[in-house]
Parts: structure tokens; C-alpha cells; sequence
């Protein structure tokens, strides 16, 4: 990839906003290489300061019920069944079999050929819009490498939204992007976009996984940020969980602080999904601090801020129980998945 | 959610939705610590009354009284300088380097044992967070003494030749801002080099000096190598300006600084000074940004401010100027301001209402003089003494708020244009103690750091200390260096030299300093070894 290179990009109304409506490859690349840099030691201090937070009686209280419903509920393995994806959409029904009050998660994130399954399993509780609902998300673009080719990916999409997916979570080209190649990036993302239009017209909301643990850098992953979301993403999403590091708080913080700075440039909001890695109600509470302190408060709903995660409900349910019966229960009084 | 003190600023007015940000109280427990009701002197190993008039230490957050602590006047001085030049002749200078190290480790370790008690007690007496005192004041001092423990049987490294020696006694003068901190910075490398101290902390703060004391009888220092004298000024004048005291080590203003060189002029005291300063903090627009406003917010409200290194002149480059001070006031709102011993406090009290009146009195000058003042809106306690985080923008370089120190949460905003202009702006001051540098080019971060009179430079993060790296100031910021092989080598003589000028007639009648005299060592494993008498000319 070379600065001189002139390939006109798909179009893509906030590119063509914040860079101007001479979009190219050369003034895409300009610009995300134009992006303040990042200062990896002030960052892990700058978490490390918000990780130490203290966050005890209501505000936990308050922080456990949140971290609940801002959930999407994952099963991404080779040996998903219909049995395992209807156990699971059944747990995100009913978080916690002996306590009724507990909120149920955003989503239930699924492999493309678990839509129908997960959507059947739901019935006439998904969808945001439905009362107590739960969205379907499923991942597309050959996730986890995103080692296909586009007209694959895009299939992979269509047929997950036209399974019935509430929202696509793709993953970029890694390789394109860390070869230089912004551009390609661009377009996959604007194309997998596009191709989560419904036949109504309304879209599935796209999540773009960056996979931070194989950009490594901290500039590349604020770069990457900026693409995902000028090419069109409605979130940023840090990983597939299939590599590690996956979700870390500084990683998150970072990507936190390029939603709030898309905010102050355009008024508009951009969600962020930390997923991986996250399994304690602790970890989890450092992550809300995050977005409250850094981002805002109005961040912490389930179309801005989502925590891709298996394990830690039981945790959360765990500290919820712990809080309403003032002792802590054994791990077989929360349900399996 | 209700404040458990009244002064915590964050609880929402009644009827107001409430929001996850006004975290619910999470006070640190006073349960831990065991206060008396008055404290004495710690003389030879004991407290005494003082022949002063008492006074009490309130916690400048409540303005609530802590205790009743005695006065040291000129006797008491003399009474501790005595017992220290005793414990000099007597016990300290005679054991090995290695036995003084041990004694510094326990100390080291007892400190960290008892590191949730001296948290607690900083925080009520000096009105810093208790994050603040728990991550940064107490293990950093602890770390002073675990630093000098070891170089106390490696002295013959220190630069000053084989076999150095100890000055004597070390009459040592400390500020409110860190005041176990700052003890450590004096006591750890004083004892180190074998030397004795008497010490005073300042008058708003003597509590941790005192239950430093406490720590000093727990590791069974030999009575009379650590005084603690309590007190105003006049205890310290009375110390510094005492005949056997050797070595003076004052931290504090530039003013009173002044005082005690001209004071201790003529005599052949050792003296190091570690004074003002009015650091520029310099942000080039190719700066990582967020950690650039991070930097610049612990630059200067870090400690409230009280920090003789801050980063209070802000040096941003003209064309991210408006950015950089946007930024910094968004960040500025989410600083949580109240009850010190709140874990999640980022800002607590001002020390003192003196210190209080100083600020606003040089805050007024800001206004007056033409600068734009912005303060972090924030409810502040009613009790206790409190100041808003502050910025000034509009500041050029003769207004009073950009020359003179005001040692408290207040920022002074200029621009430059060039590296160049960055350089000599900074170096507009006739302070020199510290300086910072933002920007994502070495090269430059280099070239600049290379041109700045300071003693202390950070690149790309500020107000950060470690035992190793040696600290001090150029100009009117003092003399002498605290830290390193440096902050040792300001306790140690060279073997030939000793800490009177005697006239040669009664040198020869005094003990010879050079006489190695074979002591048995304390470890029975190792065999004998020569430990050097040092001549006290007492």
C-alpha cells in the first residue's frame, strides 16, 4: 500500500464527513495515521487508577444489576448443539432460577448457524423491542480469522440476518489492516454494513471485533477504532475470545476514550463491547467505572456498552445473592448454562 | 445515599436522580488506628514532655482535633541533640554498616506492616486521599528505607573514596505535604551513612513523625539515633541553628530556606536545601493527548497541589491550546473532591487555613491581573478547608500566578509557538526544580530535556519518585541532591575530612579520626573486621 494510491472507497457517509468527499485509500491512511498516538505506560496507569475504585453496598448493588443486562450471553464453540444454544437462551431468560428480580442480559451471541435455533428458543421474548427482550447476535465474516473471501463473508452475514439476527458482530481483516491496507478494511466493513440491511430496510446492528490481541499495539488498536467506525460500525468490539490477550482495561479505556472523542466531533454514539476475559463481578465493576468516568454515564445501556461473556453472569448472580442473603452461596446455587 | 461525614461532595441533593457516579460511601476505617490524646517529644529513645507551650493537630478536612502535642523549646533541642551525638559516639558510629542496614530493613518492614495505620493517619492529619497516602506516601517510604538499608554496608560506594565517614548529628527540617515521606527522604539515607538525627516535623502535621517514633522503639534502634522534636518554627530554628549539630537538612520554602543558610553562614555545619519550585509542564502537539490531560491533572492536583514539584506553569503549544485546555476541564469535572479517607476521593483538603488563605489571596492576584479563572464546579464541605481545582488561562508570564509558587490545586495556562520559546519560558523562573515534557518524538523529548535548568525532568508522565534517582532543585529550588548515591553521599565526608574545622592546636588532642580500631562483629559467622572510630570531637 502505498500514500499515492488513489482506489476511490465504497462510500460511507461519516468517512465522507470527517475526511472530506475526496475519500481515498492515500486520505484514509492520512488520517488515521494523523491521530494523536497513544502513551502505553500513562494508559495502564490511567486504568489501574480506575480499576481502584471503590465501589461497595448500593452502587454495587446497582453495578451488579447493570453488568447483568448489559450481558451478551456467548456460546461460540465447534460443539454447539441446538440443545447447548436453547440452554443457553434459556439462562438468559432466567439468570437466576431462585431469584425472579434479576434483570435478563441484552443478547445471546451465536455462531451464524445458531440463529434460528437461539430465535426459536426465545420466542416471543426477542428482540430489544419486546418487553424483557433479548436480541440474537451472531457472528459472521468467517470469525474468527476473517480468513475468507469477501463474497463468503458476506453470505455468512446475509444469512444470519435473514436467520433473524439482531446484530452482527464481524471481525476486520487483521492481516489487510496490519499490512497497511486501510482501505480494504474500509470497504469489507461498509460492504458487511450494507449487507446487514433487512429487507425492510432497517439494519442489524454491526459490532466490529478489532481483535486487539493480534493488533498488539495500542496506536494500532486507536486506528483501528477510528476505521471501524467511519467505515460505518455502530460498535467497536475488542475480541473474538479466541485469542489471547483478549478484553484487558486499558484496551477498553482506550477504545472508551475514541467513542467519547466521535461523540465531541460529531454528537453521535458509538458503543463499545470488551469481550473475553471478563469473568468476575469485580473486573466487571471496573469496567462500568470506565465508561461511567471516562465516556459517561449514558453509555452504560445495552446499545452503547456490552460485555461479551459466558462465565461471568454466574459470578455476578453469585455477588447478587451474596448481597440480598448476606452470605456468600457455593457455585451450585446458580444454574449452568 | 447518605455521606458518612458531611463532607463528602458527591451525594446527589435529595430528589435529584440519583447516578451511578455518586458512589456510595466507601470510608477507610479509623478502627486501626490507635491514637493517644497528647504525644510528647521522642527523645533517647523515649517521649518527654516538652518545655513549650503544647499545641493540637486538627484534621484539616473536619477541622476536628487529633491530639495534644508538646513543644520543644531551646532546651529540649539541646536535651536531643545531646542524645543523639551520645548515640553517635556511643552506639551508631561504632557498629557495622551491615547491623545499621538490618536495623533500616526492620524498619523498612515495619512500616510496611503498619502501612494501613500511617494511611489513615496521613490522610486525617494532612487531609491528603487515602489512595494518595495508601499508594503512593507509604510505600514510596517504605521503599526509601528499604533503598538505604542496603547501601548501608556499601558506603565505600557512594563516591566519596574508601572508608567515608558520618558528618555527626543531622538537625533535619520537614514540610506538611508528605510528611512521613519526607522523614524517610531525611531519616533513611541519614542513618544509612551512620549518622544520628533529630528531626522536626512540621506543625500542622506531626502525626506519622510520631507514630514513626513508635516504629523506631518497635525495631530497637539504639536509644538517641532518631529524635523526633515537635514544634514551630522556633524548634526548628533552635535545631538548625544548634553548635553540634553537623548536618542541616530542611525541606520546605524558599523563604525560610533563605533563613537558615543565612543563619547557619560561618559555621561548618553541612547544609542542604530542597526549596520551591514552579515546574513548567511542557505539552508539544504531537503529545499521546489523553495521557498528556492525565499527566497534567496529576501534574498539579496531585497532593491538592501541595507539592514543591508540581507541575503548576502549563506550557501547551499554541495551536492545541483551546483543545488541551477543553479537554482538561471535561476531565477536571469528574475529579472527586471530599472526605479524605474516602477510598474513592481524588482530592482532598487543603493542609492548613493559612495555606487556604495563601491560595485564594494569590488566586484574587490571578483575576486581578487580567488572567481567565476557572474552577471545577464542585460542592465543597462547609467544614474544613477546601479549594476547587483551578485553572487560569490567559496567563502570560509577568503575572504573579505564573512566577510565584502558590503551592495548591491551581494551574497557570500559557502557550508557546516554537521548542525554543518552550525552552526559555520554562526556564523563566527563578525556581529549578522539576520540569515535564509530553510529546511522542524522542529526539525532541531529548533536545528539550537537554536545554531545561531543572533538576528533575519527566518525560511523558510527571511527579513520579523512586529512591534511586536523586532529586533537587537549580536556582532558588536549593541545593543538594535527596535520592540515589547522591542523597547519600550528602551524609558521608571523604575519610580525611571531619565535620569540625578544629584549630589544628586541639586537633591533635581530640581523637584521631583515622585510627581503625578492630570491633568484634555482631554476626559470629564472619570474621573480625576493622570498623572505623569516628572522630566526634566530643
Amino acid at each position: 500500500m502505498t500514500l499515492s494510491s488513489s482506489t476511490p472507497l465504497a462510500p460511507a457517509a461519516r468517512a465522507i464527513d470527517i475526511i472530506g468527499a475526496d475519500l481515498t485509500e492515500a486520505s484514509l491512511t492520512r488520517y488515521l495515521r494523523g491521530l494523536p498516538t497513544v502513551d502505553a505506560v500513562g494508559l495502564a496507569a490511567r486504568a489501574t487508577d480506575l480499576g481502584s475504585r471503590s465501589i461497595k453496598t448500593t452502587s454495587k448493588a446497582w453495578a451488579l444489576d447493570k453488568i447483568i443486562s448489559l450481558i451478551d450471553l456467548t456460546t461460540l464453540e465447534g460443539a454447539d448443539t441446538p440443545g447447548k444454544v436453547r440452554s443457553l437462551v434459556a439462562k438468559a431468560l432466567t439468570p437466576d432460577a431462585s431469584d425472579m428480580t434479576s434483570p435478563r442480559v441484552a443478547a445471546v451471541c451465536v455462531y451464524g448457524d445458531m440463529v434460528a435455533t437461539a430465535t426459536e428458543a426465545l420466542g416471543n421474548s426477542k428482540g430489544e423491542h419486546a418487553p424483557g427482550g433479548i436480541n440474537v447476535a451472531a457472528v459472521a465474516t468467517a470469525f474468527p480469522s476473517g480468513r475468507a473471501s469477501l463474497r463468503v463473508k458476506l453470505a455468512d452475514v446475509a444469512d444470519a440476518v435473514d436467520a433473524g439476527a439482531d446484530e452482527i458482530d464481524m471481525v476486520i481483516d487483521r492481516g489487510a489492516f496490519l499490512a497497511g491496507n486501510y482501505g480494504r478494511v474500509f470497504d469489507e466493513i461498509v460492504a458487511v454494513k450494507a449487507a446487514c440491511q433487512r429487507p425492510d430496510k432497517s439494519y442489524a446492528h454491526l459490532k466490529v471485533i478489532l481483535e486487539t490481541g493480534e493488533l498488539n499495539t495500542y496506536d494500532n488498536v486507536k486506528r483501528a477504532s477510528w476505521l471501524a467506525i467511519l467505515a460505518g460500525g455502530d460498535f467497536i468490539k475488542t475480541s473474538t475470545g479466541k485469542v489471547a490477550p483478549a478484553a484487558t482495561l486499558p484496551v477498553t479505556l482506550l477504545m472508551l476514550q475514541v467513542v467519547r472523542d466521535w461523540h465531541r466531533l460529531t454528537g453521535e454514539r458509538i458503543g463499545v463491547k470488551p469481550a473475553g476475559g471478563i469473568r468476575t463481578s469485580k473486573d466487571a465493576i471496573k469496567y462500568l467505572v470506565a465508561v461511567a468516568e471516562v465516556a459517561g454515564e449514558e453509555w452504560l445501556e445495552p446499545h452503547l456498552f456490552r460485555f461479551g461473556a459466558s462465565s461471568l453472569l454466574n459470578d455476578v448472580l453469585l455477588q447478587r445473592q451474596k448481597i440480598s442473603t448476606g452470605h456468600y452461596s457455593a457455585a451450585s446455587y446458580v444454574t449452568i448454562d | 445515599m447518605t455521606s458518612t461525614n458531611g463532607t463528602t461532595s458527591n451525594t446527589p441533593p435529595a430528589g435529584q436522580k440519583s447516578s451511578f457516579l455518586d458512589y456510595a460511601p466507601a470510608p477507610e476505617s479509623t478502627a486501626i488506628l490507635n491514637l493517644k490524646s497528647e504525644y510528647g517529644l521522642f527523645i533517647n529513645g523515649e517521649f518527654v514532655d516538652g518545655h513549650g507551650t503544647s499545641f493540637t493537630t486538627i484534621s484539616p478536612s473536619t477541622e476536628k482535633t487529633i491530639a495534644t502535642i508538646s513543644a520543644a523549646d531551646a532546651s529540649d533541642v539541646d536535651a536531643a541533640v545531646k542524645a543523639a551525638r551520645r548515640a553517635f559516639d556511643r552506639s551508631w558510629s561504632t557498629i557495622s554498616g551491615r547491623e545499621r542496614g538490618k536495623y533500616l530493613f526492620r524498619i523498612a518492614r515495619l512500616l510496611q506492616e503498619r502501612a494501613r495505620e500511617f494511611a489513615v493517619a496521613e490522610s486525617l492529619d494532612n487531609g491528603k486521599p487515602i489512595k494518595e497516602s495508601r499508594d503512593v506516601d507509604v510505600p514510596l517510604a517504605a521503599a526509601w528505607f528499604f533503598y538505604y538499608a542496603g547501601w548501608a554496608d556499601k558506603l565505600d560506594h557512594a563516591g566519596l573514596g574508601a572508608n567515608p565517614r558520618a558528618l555527626g548529628v543531622a538537625g533535619q527540617v520537614i514540610p506538611w505535604n508528605f510528611p512521613l515521606l519526607m522523614l524517610a527522604w531525611k531519616i533513611a539515607p541519614a542513618l544509612a551513612a551512620g549518622n544520628t538525627v533529630v528531626l522536626k516535623p512540621a506543625e500542622t502535621t506531626p502525626l506519622t513523625a510520631l507514630l514513626f517514633a513508635e516504629v523506631v522503639q518497635q525495631a530497637g534502634l539504639p536509644a538517641g539515633v532518631v529524635n523526633i522534636l515537635t514544634g514551630a518554627g522556633a524548634t526548628g530554628q533552635a535545631l538548625v541553628t544548634h553548635p553540634d549539630v553537623n548536618k542541616v537538612a530542611f525541606t520546605g520554602s524558599t523563604a525560610v530556606g533563605r533563613l537558615i543558610a543565612r543563619q547557619i553562614a560561618g559555621t561548618d555545619k553541612r547544609v542542604t536545601l530542597e526549596l520551591g519550585g514552579k515546574a513548567a509542564n511542557i505539552v508539544f502537539d504531537d503529545a499521546p493527548m489523553d495521557e498528556a490531560i492525565e499527566g497534567i491533572v496529576n501534574g498539579i492536583f496531585f497532593n491538592q497541589g501541595h507539592v514543591c514539584c508540581a507541575g503548576s506553569r502549563l506550557l501547551v503549544q499554541e495551536n492545541i491550546h483551546d483543545e488541551v485546555v477543553d479537554r482538561l476541564k471535561a476531565r477536571l469535572t469528574t475529579l472527586r473532591i471530599g472526605d479524605p479517607l474516602d477510598k474513592n476521593t481524588d482530592i482532598g483538603a487543603i493542609n492548613s487555613a493559612a495555606q487556604l488563605e495563601r491560595i485564594r489571596a494569590l488566586s484574587k492576584v490571578g483575576e486581578d491581573e487580567g488572567a481567565v479563572r476557572w474552577s471545577a464546579p464542585c460542592d465543597l464541605p462547609e467544614k474544613g478547608f477546601w479549594f476547587a481545582p483551578t485553572i487560569f488561562t490567559n496567563v502570560s508570564t509577568s503575572h504573579r500566578i505564573a512566577r510565584e509558587e502558590v503551592f495548591g490545586p491551581v494551574l497557570s495556562v500559557l502557550s508557546f509557538r516554537t521548542p525554543e520559546e518552550a525552552i526559555a519560558k520554562a526556564n523563566n523562573t527563578p525556581y529549578g526544580l522539576s520540569a515535564g515534557i509530553w510529546s511522542d518524538k524522542g529526539s525532541r523529548v531529548l533536545a528539550v530535556a537537554d536545554k531545561l535548568r531543572a533538576g528533575v525532568i519527566w518525560a511523558n508522565t510527571f511527579n513520579k519518585f523512586d529512591p534511586a534517582s536523586p532529586f533537587g532543585g537549580f536556582k532558588e529550588s536549593g541545593y543538594g541532591r535527596e535520592g540515589g548515591r547522591h542523597g547519600l553521599a550528602a551524609y558521608l565526608a571523604p575519610a580525611e575530612s571531619r565535620p569540625y574545622a578544629a584549630p589544628a592546636i586541639q586537633a591533635a588532642a581530640v581523637e584521631p579520626v583515622a585510627i581503625e580500631t578492630p570491633v568484634a562483629d555482631a554476626d559470629p559467622q564472619t570474621p573480625t573486621k576493622f570498623v572505623r572510630r569516628k572522630g566526634a570531637n566530643k
